[in-house]
């Protein structure tokens, strides 16, 4: 008896690819929850009054009121009621850090066990796109105003929806030629199926939104000269496009890579598809440097690119790392070794110039630092050297000057991020408005939505009214 | 899709132009600036420089030697086919400026990439000697353009079958002795682009090098790209392609380029292979 309420009170898993099968694979290793589960699990959310999860997700999604629709089998409904706060659950359910938002302000938190919120988002988002049917949102009357979003990551792709569904003219410039931004080039295929994205983008078509790839802006077309095509207003949602390295010896040796470039490399250009041509070093003994997604991502794709041993070099302790759990938990079980504590100080390579070896320090921590968490400090004498023919460099990303640079009138603030106002996006030229990570720096996919949509109805505020 | 609207072979299958439709580029481009082209959907990103452009037609001009499987893809497409991707103007323009008397050194393809930039030198107001290297007269590409645009044109070739018998080098030598140039442009293999900058480095005279490492996006997100430059590490797609030659480090970016050397023959080989079997 007492073994059954337990069973009632606890989280439903998720079920999934086994580690050791989904390692050698590039298939989605969460599945899904079944119809069935999804009532079970949304029945264990108590529908508090004043609902703290809600609290944790930075756009507001009405979780209990979704939850409740499962519970009461209106998948159709349930779907609609997400989609006026987020316009990407599909994507969302699948990659916010839950334990950190709206599941870690879960009141079944407290016990340890809060109510799956992110899964069963998901669970909405792909019975819409199995079983909808198909019908688009209502769109306003033409304003005849045209607007052009620059980037098309979860930024850029809100506005362009937001936009062409107040009924403006949306022109949506990427650099790549696939749009989607890090849900396409970065986050790999077993995290984020790309079709969900390629979904995403064609209702953004069908709607009406002009796509134009493979078009750098701040290049091919400066900020003002899209004024001077008769665009009406500009979001620059352009990501944090640039590769941090370390600058220690050895970093230009071949196999050492940025985790973008190895990204790019393995999901974008699929060299793990033996259909393209992508070439890539693929790695016998392979070391990622880093905590974050970025990091697990990289090495989770080495592993099934075929790597013998891949392990995570991370300089302070498990509890700092900033990964997703899940991510890192799947890792972990897929077989990746996690060396923390420890900083690379230089590569070595052959006469050729290839990668060989990574020699490292060990680590302790010391005084908390600026960002509160306690610092690591070299442990003298602590010097090892290992084997290592791949390397993966994921320590963040700073802001890519190419489009900012070239427009002098978009203020930047001292670490090259466009200075935006938080509240509505603008920037300090007028009639462009900026977010996502260009402006917050490497952050998450919701807070790069969040941005897009408060821009979003800023720039609607503009064309119907003024700046 | 950018349409190829004019295909020719400059040297019979090792050497081809194609002129591409692509108006938005070709209203913007400036000399020193590139491309990236994909053929399929399936192909490789391959950075080719523009060597011409016509804003009125709407076209850009490329000019590429076949060296490895996705070249060979391109010289495949034929007037009226189309490529699937075309991403550009990538890079800094070269700076133009009016030095005196310039010498543009050419080898190669790199021929190809000089063009436009000995065009808006001499433009500028510059006195132009022009040295272009080839192993044979078959290979000296765009030899009467370069010839027509050069107060002083000096072509060399190994086998002595077009111009004086040697090296880039050797005609430099004389130049440097002679006539002392007020810059130098050099564009061509790395190992020639290394010996220029050795040897104008006595001279103090400024020399600028465009440089080739493997890209995947063009838009410095990747660091693919980054080439030791001094004690500073740059990405050529953004900071250049453009360097001073006297800064790079060359011996770096040759060992870069054979990074996927294993990897490249196996697929041309494969691409042989099909190509052959092909009916
Ligand atoms: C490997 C990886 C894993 C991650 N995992 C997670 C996760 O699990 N959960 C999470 O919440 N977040 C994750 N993130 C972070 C998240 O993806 C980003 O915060 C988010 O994508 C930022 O969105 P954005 O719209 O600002 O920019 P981006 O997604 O970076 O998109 C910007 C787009 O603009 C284009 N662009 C850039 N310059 C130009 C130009 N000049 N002209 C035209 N187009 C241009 C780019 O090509 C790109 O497509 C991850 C990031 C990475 C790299
Ligand atoms: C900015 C820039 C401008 C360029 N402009 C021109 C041009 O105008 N005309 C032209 O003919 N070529 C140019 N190149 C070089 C051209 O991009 C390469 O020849 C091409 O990528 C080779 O592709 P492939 O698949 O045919 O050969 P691969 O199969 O990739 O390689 C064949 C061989 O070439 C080497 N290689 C690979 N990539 C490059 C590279 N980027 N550069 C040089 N060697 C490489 C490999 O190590 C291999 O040994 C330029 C390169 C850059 C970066
Ligand atoms: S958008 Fe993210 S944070 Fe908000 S409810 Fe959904 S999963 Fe939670
Ligand atoms: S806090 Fe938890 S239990 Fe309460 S409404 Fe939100 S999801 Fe349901
Ligand atoms: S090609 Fe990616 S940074 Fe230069």
């Amino acid at each position: 008896m007492q073994e059954k309420d337990k069973k009632k009170k606890d989280r439903l898993p998720m079920p999934e690819q086994a580690a050791d099968v989904r390692r050698h694979n590039f298939l989605e290793v969460p599945l899904g929850y079944t119809e069935e589960m999804a009532r079970e699990e949304a029945s264990r959310c108590i529908q508090c009054k004043n609902p703290q999860c809600v609290q944790g997700c930075p756009v507001a999604v009405p979780i209990p009121e979704f939850i409740k629709a499962i519970a009461e089998d209106r998948f159709a409904e349930g779907i609609r009621i997400i989609w006026e706060k987020n316009a990407l659950p599909a994507v969302c359910g699948r990659v916010c850090p839950q334990e950190s938002q709206c599941e870690g302000l879960c009141i079944l938190a407290k016990k340890g066990s809060p109510v799956a919120i992110g899964n069963l988002e998901r669970f909405l988002a792909d019975w819409e796109r199995h079983n909808g049917d198909g019908s688009l949102p209502e769109k306003a009357a033409s304003t005849g105003k045209k607007v052009a979003v620059v980037g098309s990551g979860p930024a850029g792709l809100t506005v362009a929806g937001d936009l062409v569904l107040k009924g403006h003219d949306v022109t949506l410039f990427e650099a790549f030629h696939k749009p989607g931004g890090v849900l396409i080039y970065g986050i790999p295929e077993f995290r984020l199926p790309k079709a969900i994205v390629e979904s995403e983008v064609q209702t953004l078509e069908k709607l009406g939104v002009n796509l134009v790839c493979n078009t750098v802006v701040g290049r091919a077309v400066d900020v003002k000269e899209l004024f001077e095509e008769g665009f009406d207003a500009v979001f620059v949602g352009v990501g944090a496009g640039l590769p941090s390295f370390m600058n220690i010896p050895g970093e230009n040796l071949i196999g050492v890579y940025s985790a973008n470039e190895y990204l790019t490399r393995a999901n974008l250009m699929k060299a793990y598809d033996p259909a393209y041509d992508t070439p890539m070093v693929v790695g016998r003994n392979v070391v990622v440097v880093g905590g974050g997604n970025v990091a697990m991502d990289a090495a989770r794709t080495a592993l099934r690119m075929g790597a013998e041993s891949v392990k995570i070099v991370y300089r302070r302790s498990r509890e700092e790392m900033p990964a997703r759990l899940e991510e890192s938990h799947h890792a972990e079980e897929e077989g990746v070794e996690f060396m923390l504590l420890t900083n690379p100080l230089r590569f070595e390579g052959d006469e050729k110039g290839k990668l060989k070896t990574v020699t490292c320090k060990r680590m302790e921590l010391g005084e908390p630092d600026a960002s509160g968490r306690r610092r690591p400090v070299p442990v003298a004498g602590s010097d090892f050297t290992m084997d290592c023919d791949l390397a993966i460099i994921a320590v963040g990303s700073g802001a890519n000057p190419l489009l900012t640079s070239s427009e002098p009138d978009i203020r930047l603030n001292r670490w090259g991020n466009i200075d935006a106002d938080a509240e509505n996006g603008k920037t300090t030229m007028r009639g462009v408005w900026a977010g996502g990570d260009i402006v917050t720096g490497a952050a998450t996919v919701i807070l790069a939505m969040g941005a897009g949509r408060k821009a979003a109805d800023s720039m609607h505020d503009y064309l119907m009214r003024g700046w | 899709m950018f349409k190829i609207v004019k295909r020719e072979a400059l040297v019979a299958s090792s050497v081809i132009l194609h002129e591409i439709h692509a108006p938005r580029v070709a209203r913007k481009a400036k000399p020193g600036q590139f491309l990236i082209l994909k053929a399929t959907e399936t192909g490789e990103r391959i950075p080719l420089t523009m060597a011409d452009t016509d804003a009125e037609a709407g076209t850009v001009t490329v000019i590429f030697m076949v060296v490895g499987k996705s070249t060979a893809l391109f010289a495949s497409l034929k007037e009226g086919d189309a490529y699937a991707d075309l991403i550009g103007p990538l890079g800094r323009a070269t700076d133009i400026e009016k030095a005196g008397h310039v010498v543009c050194i050419g080898g190669g393809t790199g021929i190809a990439v000089l063009h436009p930039i000995a065009r808006a030198m001499k433009q500028a107001g510059n006195r132009l000697t022009t040295i272009l290297g080839a192993r044979s007269a078959d290979f000296m590409i765009l030899k009467e353009r370069m010839a027509d645009l050069a107060d002083t044109f000096l072509p060399m070739s190994d086998d002595g079958s077009v111009g004086k018998k040697g090296f880039v080098t050797d005609a430099l030598k004389e130049v440097l002795e002679q006539d002392k140039p007020d810059m130098v442009v050099a564009i061509g293999p790395v190992p020639m682009m290394k010996a220029v900058s050795e040897m104008t480095r006595p001279y103090g005279i400024h020399t600028l090098v465009s440089l080739n490492p493997i890209m995947i996006d063009g838009t410095g997100m990747c660091g693919g790209c980054r080439v030791s430059v001094g004690d500073k590490v740059k990405f050529a797609c953004v900071d250049g392609p453009e360097f001073d030659g006297h800064a790079v480090d060359f011996d770096g970016l040759s060992q870069r380029l054979n990074a996927y050397r294993e990897e490249e023959r196996t697929a041309m080989e494969d691409h042989k292979c099909r190509m052959e079997m092909a009916p």
